[in-house]
């Protein structure tokens, strides 16, 4: 599970580079984003733009990230692809998470869910 | 003027593969390629791609979870205005003989109370029709409809190899 990660403006950016996040490899996703939220700062960012298709499996294993990250930290995402923006949106799971475009409106005007 | 359809041969796509998530990943690309001929509007390809691994990999991951040797029998036909298809495995009986309801889940919880499964059947639900399950001969045997774009296919396809 390939992961790209860079700390930048208080922020950890964390891309996925990997075209799907699916039943064959959300153990796989999960392990590597536990990694990759070691010490990371109260901001961390999923770049998914390049996951062109996310099933429940996927989206299980987002949310168990954010859990994982606890309440002090919070997990935001950005670049939602198609399909990827349907299975959030058909489960109301993108009114738990803020989604950006890109990770650099993230950066740049980062919003705070009530 | 006549609406081109598949040619004959190629009106359904029928394949028999072992059950597990890489093979269910090699499953979604031929049918992929099947349906290329087509030309599938994206949004109905991300509808198809999303209800077929959910109902593959539960399958896998539910069906066949004591037995590693396991195979899924798919069929797909294609029909006017959709496609409809029909999956059979020889593993366990869904609970109660019965598919799950697939509620939407409330999110009006705590962030550490969220669900991290379940979403599968709701997503199923939601995007596919007429889904209806059945046991017999100790086979399970699911089918459902997904409707799709009039998209018009090119009257000089090739015949599929």
């Amino acid at each position: 599970m390939k992961l790209e990660i860079e700390d930048r403006d208080g922020a950890r950016l964390v891309a996925v580079k990997e075209d799907r996040i699916d039943a064959a490899v959300a153990i796989r996703f999960k392990d590597s984003m536990a990694e990759a939220a070691m010490d990371a700062p109260s901001r961390v960012i999923l770049d998914l733009s390049q996951v062109a298709f996310l099933d429940s499996s996927g989206l299980g294993a987002v949310v168990a990230t954010m859990k994982l990250l606890g309440s002090e930290r919070k997990l935001e995402l950005a670049g939602l692809t198609p399909t990827v923006e349907k299975v959030f949106r058909l489960t109301r799971m993108d009114s738990i998470f803020t989604i950006y475009p890109t990770p650099d409106d993230a950066l740049e005007s980062p919003r705070y869910i009530s | 003027m006549s609406i081109p359809k598949h040619p004959p041969s190629a009106q359904h796509h029928h394949a028999i593969f072992p059950a597990t998530t890489d093979d269910v990943r090699v499953s979604l690309d031929q049918v992929f390629r099947w349906l290329e001929p087509l030309a599938l509007p994206a949004e109905d390809a991300g509808t198809i791609e999303l209800v077929l691994a959910e109902v593959l990999n539960n399958i896998v991951e539910h069906a066949y979870r004591h037995r590693a040797d396991g195979k899924i029998d798919l069929t797909i036909f294609h029909k006017a205005g959709g496609l409809d298809f029909r999956v059979r495995d020889e593993g366990c009986a869904m609970p109660d003989g019965q598919l799950p309801q697939g509620k939407r889940m409330s999110l009006d919880l705590d962030l550490n109370s969220l669900p991290e499964g379940g979403f599968g059947w709701f997503l199923i639900r939601d995007l596919a029709q007429n889904v209806t399950y059945c046991r017999e001969d100790a086979k399970n045997c699911l089918s459902f409809r997904i409707p799709v774009g009039s998209a018009a296919l090119p009257s000089d396809q090739p015949a599929e190899s």
